[in-house]
């Protein structure tokens, strides 16, 4: 065991520290950081450990850059606007007004996808009747959506340059500090009161042990800490573990999101503000977007749910069939990729709702349980909760009372629960239980849950994710010999790739055409469209938690769903993982088929707090 | 007895090197396609200036550093974020252009002015820093027009080493041509060093630096002067990118000579 050198670590005091600069912290820092002055530049409210000054409000945030590591939007902006009445679009790079929504159904052109009885009846419905339906391309346009889909009056947006831009508007007020590339590790508690954060520490070796230059992360003490670190966030996790989620709620739904941010080819019809949603294909559970911005610039991508029963989720190669799907592809055809990037979703909604507040903490965004899982919108009400927070804070401290549980609760919590954003997560809570049963039964349940406010549903109780994993030689029985799988994952192996690619071939998927420009290999994605690097000095991120339980399992979908390529299969059958290329999109840490055995809701990857990752602000 | 230096680092703003750069014509010339949504850092080789200033301010008792840097406000707003958590300075911020295609006398005159207008400038203690050339640029001429204007003679570029003798003279290793070093000895301040990339690595972030520097970060961007560049005189006949051919492969079984094989044929191709 390595001997911890004597190092001292340096501790900072400030009022408010705020961990992860999302949309939710973004909304917290825009409407406090207007109130704290007055306009003669004197402190509305003093700062308890800088007499005479406003409050310090520090925000560390993970990545190397405030617009990195988050993905394209398209928003109701219902929130946005509110904290800031005047926006005006033109100063945000890439955002343009929702001109135009549509709704696809795509069929499979090439009989590769896994379609249950019911579609392919319908599949068969649809091509027998499509002179007399909105039907061309393989794809049918859904005459009609539900409102509650709709995003008309809302904006399409890059959210990195979004953040880029609201992260300038929130520090030119001179009363918030944002510092990018500075991930918090630990959340500190006290007696069950949080106190503040440590930073990750530097100068050492994949394993964390200290090396040349070693620097103990900073421990950033505060009366109130901010948690708006996402859904896989690091300092998120610590809170769940140590104070547990409220009876009844539990993190079991997610997805991962998967982007291209695409120059159209010259002459593209797309016009800017056509927000495309797409379902169908490439798999019946993957769902597609095309958000299209000004200047012949498209976002698109796919989301791979939890509850798709497959080992072979590979959000990259899927995302190029999707865009090969022939309805999409005159479109896409002669395009050039700019960016990519991926990210995990929280898909629990407000059932994945932790303990709000806390002595000395406050959860807000994602990880808070804010996305409304049926209207699929997440940044609006990231923001809103935000703001709501910001609003209970300055309230407080004007009032000269701390941070307490019961503050909280009486201030934050209080206007979060008679807000838009509760009422809609509300209605949208069990919507999405009927795809725990089958797309079909999912869809139809999204569609009563919004026609009725929520009143009916399909139910299906979520499950554990690491118990919707089948084997490879399971779910491919009616198509491999499980003799032919164990060859081929041997010789993948010896390799060191991932399996999915080989049996995707073996079952009819046609090889992907490759063009240099937009459909490129995974790896020239990370390098051209991501820009991934990761700085030296710092630990892994990623962990496999017990590598016994690795060493059984034949399933590794770590590696198989790895966004960056940066699992692989490692020696004695545990993965290695590759910092340098991992984009932080967390999906490994729910896309295990091993328990955790001291927590079977956690599974055997350990996703922790890391630096580096993407480097495009144009996600 | 230490000899305390005033230290003036002019460092610009540049794309970030991960990013892919694609030169575009406009009205007003040669232009990087949708530059204003690229993430910008601190330009790599003024960096190297910027941490070896901080290092020499260290171990100089009584020095201080300035960073003087000319870009768009918002942008260099952004990449202060990251290198104020890295070194302690005193920033003096122009709000203009930190394009590549400046003409480099015309943002000479200006960071030479922005100095000369620092309070309290003692020019027999001054060490203007910068990098040899740019990350947006290589011209190497930007440096030296610097020095020209604030009338310092004694000049070094490619600079890898600064060492400071108890008497206040200096030491300077230069990469010269052919692979080689040169070793110059000078009686002291004023100078100006373009440096090359020195030998400090990259300093840590530290949230106390960054706290520090906040306090005079943010006013030193609220008074930012605004900065026009004419480019008068100024044409570019063409601008175009190497041409790159991209092939990517990943190789776990082979050795190093066979990967070594393989990459000569593929260039042979």
């Amino acid at each position: 065991m390595n001997k911890q050198p004597q190092a001292e670590r340096q501790r900072m005091e400030a009022d408010i520290v705020c961990v992860g600069f999302g949309p939710a912290t973004a909304g917290f820092l825009a409407t406090l950081s207007t109130q704290l002055l007055n306009s003669d530049g004197t402190p509305v409210v003093e700062s308890a450990v800088t007499p005479g000054l406003p409050p310090q409000v520090l925000c560390y945030e993970r990545a190397d850059d405030i617009g990195f590591g988050v993905s394209g939007v398209v928003t109701k902006a219902r929130a946005l606007r509110a904290t800031f009445p005047d926006l005006d679009r033109a100063q945000i790079p890439m955002a343009t007004p929702v001109d135009e929504e549509k709704v696809l159904y795509l069929l499979d052109p090439h009989g590769a996808s896994r379609r249950s009885t019911t579609l392919c009846l319908a599949d068969t419905f649809l091509r027998a009747f499509r002179w007399m339906l909105p039907f061309e391309q393989h794809a049918l346009k859904l005459p009609w959506t539900p409102p509650f889909l709709h995003k008309h009056g809302g904006m399409v947006l890059s959210l990195g340059q979004f953040m880029q831009w609201v992260g300038t508007q929130v520090q030119s007020a001179g009363t918030v500090q944002i510092w990018p590339g500075t991930p918090a590790s630990q959340v500190l508690i006290e007696k069950d009161t949080v106190v503040g954060i440590r930073l990750l520490d530097q100068g050492v070796d994949k394993g964390g042990n200290p090396s040349g230059g070693f620097t103990p992360g900073m421990d950033i003490h505060a009366a109130l800490t901010v948690v708006g670190d996402g859904p896989v966030g690091s300092i998120g996790q610590q809170l769940d573990a140590h104070f547990d989620v409220p009876a009844r709620h539990q993190k079991r739904d997610w997805a991962v999101g998967m982007k291209f941010v695409v120059d159209l080819p010259e002459g593209s019809p797309l016009k800017p503000g056509t927000v495309l949603h797409t379902f169908g294909y490439p798999e019946p559970e993957i769902f597609g977007f095309l958000y299209v911005h000004p200047d012949r610039v498209a976002s698109l991508g796919i989301f791979v749910p939890s509850w798709f029963d497959s080992p072979v989720r590979t959000a990259y190669r899927y995302l190029q069939h999707w865009m090969l799907h022939p309805y999409l592809w005159r479109y896409l055809q002669g395009g050039k990729l700019r960016s990519w990037g991926a990210k995990t979703l929280s898909e629990s909604g407000r059932r994945g709702e932790p303990h709000l507040v806390g002595n000395g903490f406050a959860r807000i965004g994602e990880g808070s349980g804010s996305t409304n899982v049926l209207t699929g919108s997440g940044v609006d009400e990231a923001w809103a909760t935000g703001a709501q927070l910001a609003e209970a804070v300055f309230e407080l401290l004007q009032a000269k009372k701390p941070f307490s549980k019961q503050n909280l609760e009486d201030t934050y919590v209080r206007r979060r629960r008679a807000s838009w954003v509760e009422r809609e997560g509300r209605v949208a809570e069990k919507s999405r239980d009927g795809f725990q049963r089958g797309v079909v039964r999912g869809l139809i349940g999204m569609a009563l849950a919004g026609m009725t406010n929520g009143q009916l549903t399909l139910g299906g109780e979520p499950v554990q994710p690491w118990k919707r994993i089948p084997s490879f030689e399971n779910y491919y029985r009616d198509r491999t010999a499980p003799g032919e799988i164990v060859r081929l994952r041997d010789e993948c192996e010896t390799k060191g790739v991932p399996l999915h690619s080989v049996l995707m071939d073996r079952v009819g998927w046609p090889a992907i055409p490759f063009d240099g420009q937009l459909l490129v290999s995974h790896q020239d994605a990370l390098l051209l469209g991501g820009k991934v690097q990761a700085p030296g000095g710092y630990a892994d991120h990623v962990f496999f938690l017990h590598p016994e339980l690795c060493q059984e399992c034949g399933t590794k979908i770590c590696i198989e769903l790895c966004s960056g390529q940066a699992i692989t299969p490692g020696e004695n059958g545990v993965p290695n993982f590759d910092r340098e290329k991992c984009v932080h999109c967390g999906a490994c840490l729910w896309n295990c088929s091993q328990a955790n055995p001291e927590n079977p809701e956690c599974m055997n990857v350990a996703f922790r707090a890391g630096t580096g990752g993407l480097h495009s602000a144009e996600n | 007895m230490s000899i305390a230096f005033q230290i003036v680092v002019c460092a610009g703003i540049v794309p970030d090197p991960l990013q892919t750069l694609e030169p575009v014509a406009t009205e007003t010339g040669p232009s990087l396609k949708n530059e204003m949504l690229l993430p910008a850092v601190l330009d790599p080789w003024a960096s190297h200036a910027l941490y070896e200033a901080a290092n020499l301010a260290r171990n100089q008792a009584g020095s201080k550093v300035w960073l003087v840097s000319l870009g768009q406000k918002a942008k260099l707003q952004q990449v202060l974020m990251t290198v104020a958590q890295k070194v302690p300075f005193e920033l003096v911020a122009l709000d203009g252009p930190a394009s590549g295609f400046s003409e480099s006398a015309e943002v000479a005159a200006v960071l030479a002015e922005a100095i000369r207008a620092i309070p309290g400038l003692d020019k027999s203690k001054l060490l203007v820093f910068g990098g040899w050339e740019s990350a947006s640029r290589g011209a190497g001429a930007t440096m030296q027009m610097v020095g020209e204007r604030l009338g310092i003679v004694n000049q070094f570029q490619g600079v890898d080493e600064l060492k400071v003798a108890a008497d206040g003279s200096l030491e300077i290793l230069e990469r010269i041509e052919g692979g080689k070093y040169q070793v110059s000895k000078c009686t002291g301040a004023p100078v100006v060093l373009g440096w090359a990339t020195g030998n400090l690595p990259e300093p840590k972030n530290n949230p106390q630096i960054g706290m520090v520097n906040m306090r005079t970060v943010m006013p030193a961007l609220q008074k930012a002067k605004p900065v026009e560049l004419a480019g008068e005189g100024l044409s570019f006949a063409s601008v175009t990118l190497p041409k790159q051919l991209r092939e990517t492969k990943i190789v776990k079984d082979k050795s190093p000579d066979d990967i070594a094989k393989e990459i000569v044929e593929w260039i042979r191709k």
